[in-house]
């Protein structure tokens, strides 16, 4: 067993919340060890919507909706510094988007839930109703079958695998060390942490942060987290691509800027299974032609199974071990858009001025995973 | 570039409008080779020409439009008076 | 929503698919059998069934042997859906297809995989312009619908190629050139596994390429640095050859390096594969009766492993009575019994195909394209392209999908994925069988989003 590098931070989790954490704090001057599994990791990074959104995100916990909407309102700022570093164009549209209804109940619950929400956040939440007519004015592939729509004006999207290599490139640009092994085993020791990984390699670093999404269960319990996180499956379907049908993303359909048309994402829970089903990728069809009846005759070219990473109340997690301090644990399943919070604000909390976000109005200690003790 | 052997039981079907002569049994891609033609589409990364590769349903760049839908014309039967269109590009 | 179980359901009407058909049916199972194309036959008995005998004549006696498997089949009890696309199957043996713009489902107690080969990618600059096509296409034109080429130049190597020139020359095409890109190399190695009985297939081999001398055709072997030339289209082809550039005219160039199973289905059911280092492909790993890591998912025929179609053919009979005796259909005793013939056969040209593997290997620059070459056609990501994710540190296949998008056009990898794979071992100094191949989701073709919404209940 060899001894190898030495670094203030070893990010354990090579997906976008790892990554996204790593910039941070290699733009914090910090010097930065990622761990990252082989081909076939489970990834939620790879098999994600691409959204940035913010309707409907925290009601239940308006720290939640806080965090996304700091989250959401610094994308333009993260999309341009990764731009600038690699001169990828992310192709990040922040211009709003929807979501769909068929049936008036159900868009009336919506309503009611985000109406709470702003009152919640103080009134501040930018959203509108769009009843038949006035979707329709704004899309017109729109399905007679649909009822309204909920517009909020913050949501977004971007092509998040451009989101996902421009990150590798950045941070490589930036000095990431990367250690492409999957870790075994993180102990305390002396100062800091010895991160093992599979090739029988001993790593020494000050802090740890686990950002290995549903890999973290294991490593976590012997660092004193709890880790109450489970897989849970979301299918997408993938079209051919076709010239502009869509002008603003849905939470269930979007156009991408490469032109196929993408469709998700259902919620489902079977473990660690990450396989498509016929079942439920016809019921996303039948529903997305509903919302759009052209899509009737695309062809559709691939569908895939991913798994989300979801906590028992669907909220972030971010906690910092009290047996072992200097082992920090993060998770979300909105990576792509809490991706600049995580990239400029998480790293100050790891730097031990947890405050300084505090002092933005987002009370940081509610993402606590102690809100789970009974 | 490509000639029929036998030239039997004609029939016409259309290319982007224009009259197409095939033979029974022919797909709507041999039918334009012995027509002459072999770029059917353009790529929508970068507007690049393709063509027939393989024949056999396995590569997609045969693709043409029949009804709306994007369709493998080395796999499509040609059939009197079938009309056959480019696949649009994206930004058409 | 799947109708009642069906005892054999088979993907492929080739000789495998055909003969395995043809053997179950005639020991009492219920078997249907689902193939894409108009007719049976596979790729090697294409267009056979279509009954023009001007074209079967010059197609030679090894393509109009499949008649006998064509007719055979036909009195059987099978039921044989054509023009119907597979496009799913999933680990329960439930089998999801298109047919005339339907979607269906079938359940079976044992599917068998039987989808043959493809052909290998030969990626070389210029190699998606219009004019340029697989060898196998030149003869799929003739075959099915007696169109041939003019002068075209062909170029790779492989027995389908000299197949191909051979039955061009007998249509009375002339051929501008053969470009061979055999090495004497291939030959040393080659010699070691010399057959001891010279079958008929090696000599029906050698009669084609004194066929190419005959004719007086330009043949340039050991060739080098292929390169299509043409902008919008191919206009010539451009190689080195004893030490100097060589450079041809003609609109179509025939490409060619072998073939190689397609595996398509057996990757999206996430089956075992390994690396088979002679003929330098991924194989599904079966047992001796065709069985996958799957017990009720067989594989028969050049997708398990490239025999040609004498082996396909006993290779369809032999997974036909290992699944025979799982149904209980027949005994152990009867199926060994009856798989003694065709295993024999299997073996001894096995040795054939040994020999035909080394001496056909393709050449190194083919797993080593320039970094201005097109990989993956559908989404238009070079060479180049992938050694930089390479260095981005992209491991496997699966992350070049993220990287930049390669094999994720319809295609779904079946012209990239061997490349990369072989890219991606050369840039990070790995085994093919450590990079592994992409994984395969489903709809392995592609279907309309209402042809799969009509399966939602
Ligand atoms: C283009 C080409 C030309 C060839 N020409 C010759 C030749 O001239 N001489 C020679 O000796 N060998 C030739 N070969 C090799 C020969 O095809 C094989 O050795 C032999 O056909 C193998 O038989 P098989 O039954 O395993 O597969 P195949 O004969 O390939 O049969 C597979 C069948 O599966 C069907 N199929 C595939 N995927 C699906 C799906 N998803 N849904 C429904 N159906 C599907 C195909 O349509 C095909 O009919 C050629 C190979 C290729 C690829
Ligand atoms: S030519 Fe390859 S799919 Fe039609």
């Amino acid at each position: 067993m060899t001894i190898r590098s030495e670094s203030e931070f070893a990010v354990v989790g090579g997906g976008v919340v790892g990554l996204s954490i790593a910039y941070g704090l290699l733009n914090k001057n910090k010097n930065v060890t990622l761990f990252d599994e082989g081909d076939l990791a489970l990834r939620a990074s790879r098999g994600n919507f691409g959204l940035v959104w913010v309707q409907g995100k925290g009601a239940g916990m308006p720290t939640y909706a806080k965090w996304t909407r700091a989250s959401a309102s610094r994308w333009q700022s993260l999309a341009r510094q990764l731009s600038n570093d690699t001169g990828w164009d992310l192709a990040l549209q922040q211009r709003g988007g929807y979501s769909i209804y068929l049936d008036e109940k159900s868009l009336e619950k919506k309503v009611a839930t985000l109406t709470e929400l702003k009152k919640q956040l103080g009134g501040d939440y930018p959203f509108e109703v769009l009843g038949h007519n006035a979707i329709k004015k704004e899309e017109p592939h729109i399905g007679k079958d649909v009822v309204g729509a909920v517009l909020h004006h913050e949501d977004g999207h971007l092509n998040p695998l451009v989101f996902l290599r421009s990150l590798v490139k950045a941070t490589q640009l930036r000095g990431l060390k990367v250690v492409q092994k999957k870790v075994t085993l993180i102990t305390p020791s002396g100062n800091g942490f010895t991160v093992q990984t599979t090739d029988q390699q001993q790593h020494l670093t000050e802090k740890v942060v686990l950002a290995s999404g549903l890999g973290t269960k294991a490593l976590g319990e012997t660092l004193g987290f709890k880790v109450p996180i489970r897989p849970q499956r979301g299918q997408v379907l993938i079209t051919e691509k076709m010239p502009p049908v869509i002008n603003r993303p849905s939470d269930e359909i979007r156009q991408v800027n490469e032109g196929g048309i993408q469709i998700g994402a259902s919620a489902e829970e079977c473990g660690f299974d990450d396989k498509e089903t016929i079942k439920t990728t016809a019921e996303l069809a039948s529903n997305a032609i509903k919302q759009y009846p052209i899509l009737a005759k695309a062809q559709l070219v691939r569908s895939w199974g991913a798994l989300r990473i979801m906590s028992p109340d669907g909220f972030p997690i971010y906690q910092q071990s009290t047996t072992c301090p200097g082992a920090y644990f993060a998770t979300c399943h909105s990576g792509i858009t809490l991706a600049a919070a995580h990239a400029q604000l998480l790293p100050q909390w790891l730097c031990g001025d947890g405050a300084a976000i505090t002092d933005l109005g987002i009370p940081f200690h509610d993402f606590s995973e102690n809100r789970f003790d009974v | 570039m490509f000639k029929r052997l036998h030239d039997d039981n004609t029939f016409v079907f259309t290319f982007d409008g224009t009259d197409i002569q095939a033979c029974k049994g022919e797909t709507v891609a041999a039918a334009l080779f012995a027509n002459g033609i072999a770029a059917l589409r353009k790529t929508h990364t970068s507007s690049s020409q393709r063509g027939p590769f393989c024949m056999m349903g396995a590569c997609y760049d045969c693709l043409v439009e029949v009804d709306g839908k994007t369709v493998q014309s080395c796999m499509l039967p040609a059939q009197p008076g079938l009309q056959v269109n480019r696949a649009k590009a994206q930004d058409e | 929503m799947a109708t009642d179980d069906t005892d054999i359901v088979i993907i492929g009407g080739g000789p495998a698919g055909m003969s395995a058909a043809i053997c179950a049916a005639s020991h009492g199972a219920t078997v249907t059998l689902l193939d894409e194309q108009p007719t049976a036959g596979g790729q090697i008995y294409r267009g056979l069934s279509n009954g023009d005998n001007r074209i079967a004549g010059l197609l030679g006696k090894d393509y109009q042997y499949g008649k006998k498997l064509i007719d055979q089949l036909a009195r059987t009890t099978v039921q044989h859906l054509t023009n119907t696309t597979v496009w799913s199957v999933d680990e329960n043996a439930v089998i999801t297809y298109s047919k005339d713009h339907q979607a269906n489902r079938i359940a079976a107690k044992i599917v068998i995989i039987a989808t043959g080969a493809l052909e290998r990618p030969y990626p070389i600059p210029g190699w998606t312009l219009p004019g340029v096509m697989t060898a196998g296409a030149a003869q799929i034109l003739l075959k099915t619908s007696g169109i041939v080429p003019e002068q075209p130049v062909l170029a790779g190597t492989g027995p389908l190629l000299y197949t191909v020139a051979s039955q061009l020359l007998g249509a009375g095409v002339k051929i501008a050139a053969v470009v061979d890109t055999v090495t004497s190399k291939n030959h040393l190695r080659a010699a070691k596994q010399f057959p001891i009985t010279t079958p008929g297939p090696l000599l029906t081999g050698l009669s084609y390429l004194k066929k190419i001398k005959r004719t007086q055709t330009p043949y340039y072997k050991g060739a080098t640095q292929l390169k299509i030339t043409g902008d919008r289209s191919a206009n010539g082809i451009e190689f080195q050859h004893k030490g100097k550039v060589v450079s041809l005219r003609s609109n179509c160039i025939l490409l060619h390096q072998g073939v190689i199973p397609n595996t398509q289905l057996s990757r999206s059911l996430r089956l075992e594969h390994h690396w088979h280092s002679l003929q330098q492909c991924f194989h599904p790993s079966i047992d001796q009766w065709g069985k996958s890591s799957l017990d009720n998912i067989r594989i028969a025929g050049d997708g398990a492993k490239i025999g040609g179609a004498i082996i396909a053919e006993h290779h369809g009979t032999i997974t036909a009575l290992g699944a025979l005796a799982d149904l209980e259909k027949i005994t152990e005793q009867t199926r060994d019994k009856l798989a003694a013939l065709p295993l024999a056969a299997i073996h001894r040209l096995d040795r054939l195909r040994h020999f035909l593997d080394a001496l056909y290997a393709p050449p190194v620059h083919y797993a080593e394209p320039t970094d201005d070459t097109i990989i993956c056609r559908c989404e238009e990501v070079t060479a180049g392209d992938i050694r930089r994710y390479a260095k981005l540190g992209c491991v496997g296949p699966n992350q070049t999908k993220s990287f930049g998008r390669c094999g994720m056009g319809p295609c779904q990898g079946r012209y990239c994925s061997l490349t990369v794979t072989e890219i991606l071992a050369a840039e990070n100094k790995l085994s093919q069988d450590e990079v592994g191949a992409y994984r395969i989701r489903s709809p392995v073709k592609p279907v309309t989003l209402e042809e799969l919404a009509s399966l939602h209940d």
